[in-house]
């Protein structure tokens, strides 16, 4: 735009030929849409967020205990209370907040689900992860929200690559392998879409490490 | 200004003589990947004709402010805003459906047929014929992706809407609803309506 208003202007005269002046309507359009669109945030954005806890919720079971087990509890309902947390942790850089799920069966403590997020290939990816009672090993992985490369990066939800996570050490850092992986706590990047695998594995290791020894 | 199509033209030529997917080819993307059933296809068309309609008498009532240098930037930026609303009353109202269709609403955003509606008709023609041209290009996808969601649905599941119409004995394609049934139904549906047209131009 800037190459195309300089052509334009020539050394005549000064008010019309500014690029502030000739973008007056861009200007009043992006208020006006702006203004319009955080109304609407304002007004639709605790609704989704009301969606979004509804889901996490519903799949702290299967997270923690697996899809088979999870359907089997579904049938007596009252057994499992999950209690929600929030904790916050402190690094010399940075301060972050974990939303902390944990599951009680029959008044124990039989996991935990983990509310991450951070940045993606593409727009923020949030996922969901299951921890056991102790939080040592993963139980499972969720996908909350995404917005990756469609047919690459947004393969990261298919339970084929999620489940890769299960039964993994929560202690130590995981691994994206492109060639497929070959030792423990490695992971096979989804084909074509290395970063979307990386960042997955990012956010998982940082929210595991800021947790270690917290979930108790 | 006062000369182009009428709004009942526009209105009628954005359903078949200029149905912006069979005869325009635009809008590709949406088109092949969000046809695996009804349900997703129709929501994704009433996004579209959401954001079209819009988009449409918005540019066409700020037609005789727009600059040519500066148009594109105004286009984009309306859409942009339109299908944001889109996005979130979807993922609000109809999560389960939001989240189905993924990045496909904010594709929206770059979906040559709201950008060339813009350019063809609303930056150029009334209100009036703009709302028009909108309707009658959204009904026009919306039929097109209509069409090509039931072909791939009830051959690739049996099911229309998930509701199961074919007998259960019918053995689901399960091709069809993945994306290379998606390139094979919208190239055997292209052949068909280019065919009927030139036969129908033939006898005259």
């Amino acid at each position: 735009m800037d190459a195309e208003n300089t052509e334009a202007s020539a050394p005549s005269s000064g008010v019309k030929q500014n690029f502030l002046v000739q973008a007056w309507l861009v200007l009043v359009l992006v208020i006006c849409f702006g203004s319009a669109l955080a109304a609407i945030q304002m007004k639709l954005g605790p609704i989704i967020e009301a969606n979004k806890l509804n889901e996490t919720l519903q799949k702290v079971p299967e997270l923690i205990f697996g899809a088979a087990e999870a359907a089997k509890l579904q049938k007596t309902p009252g057994q499992l209370t999950v209690i929600p947390r929030q904790i916050e942790v402190k690094r010399p850089d940075r301060v972050a907040y974990y939303s902390v799920y944990e599951a009680e069966l029959a008044g124990k403590c039989s996991g935990w689900v983990v509310k991450a997020k951070g940045q993606g290939y593409a727009d923020t990816i949030e996922l969901l992860i299951g921890l056991d009672a102790h939080a040592r090993n993963i139980t499972g992985l969720y996908i909350l929200g995404q917005k990756e490369t469609p047919g690459l990066g947004n393969r990261i939800i298919e339970p084929k690559w999620r489940d890769q996570f299960q039964g993994k050490n929560a202690y130590a850092p995981i691994k994206v392998i492109k060639s497929g992986p070959t030792g423990p706590n490695q992971i096979d990047a989804v084909s074509g879409a290395t970063i979307s695998s990386t960042s997955v594995c990012r956010i998982v290791n940082t929210a595991l490490a800021d947790l270690k020894g917290k979930l108790n | 200004m006062a000369e182009g199509p009428t709004p009942l033209e526009r209105f009628i030529q954005g359903i078949l003589p200029e149905n912006p997917v069979y005869r325009q080819l635009l809008g590709m993307c949406p088109t092949l990947a969000v046809t695996n059933g009804l349900k997703p296809a129709l929501t994704m068309a009433a996004a579209v004709a959401f954001v079209l309609f819009c988009a449409n008498v918005m540019i066409s009532l700020l037609r005789n402010l727009l600059q040519p240098h500066l148009r594109i930037v105004i286009f984009t930026l309306t859409i942009a805003t339109f299908v944001t609303i889109a996005d979130r009353f979807l993922a609000a109202y109809v999560y389960q459906m939001s989240k189905a269709l993924g990045p496909y609403i904010p594709l929206i955003i770059v979906n040559c047929i709201i950008i060339g509606r813009c350019e063809v008709c609303a930056s150029k023609q009334s209100v009036v014929t703009a709302g028009a041209d909108a309707i009658g290009q959204s009904l026009g996808f919306a039929l097109a992706l209509a069409s090509l969601a039931a072909v791939r649905e009830i051959l690739g599941t049996g099911m229309l809407f998930g509701i199961q119409v074919l007998p259960a004995a019918w053995p689901d394609w399960g091709v069809m609803v993945l994306p290379p049934g998606a390139f094979l139904t919208f190239g055997l549906l292209l052949g068909i309506a280019n065919w009927l047209s030139t036969r129908k131009s033939g006898n005259r």
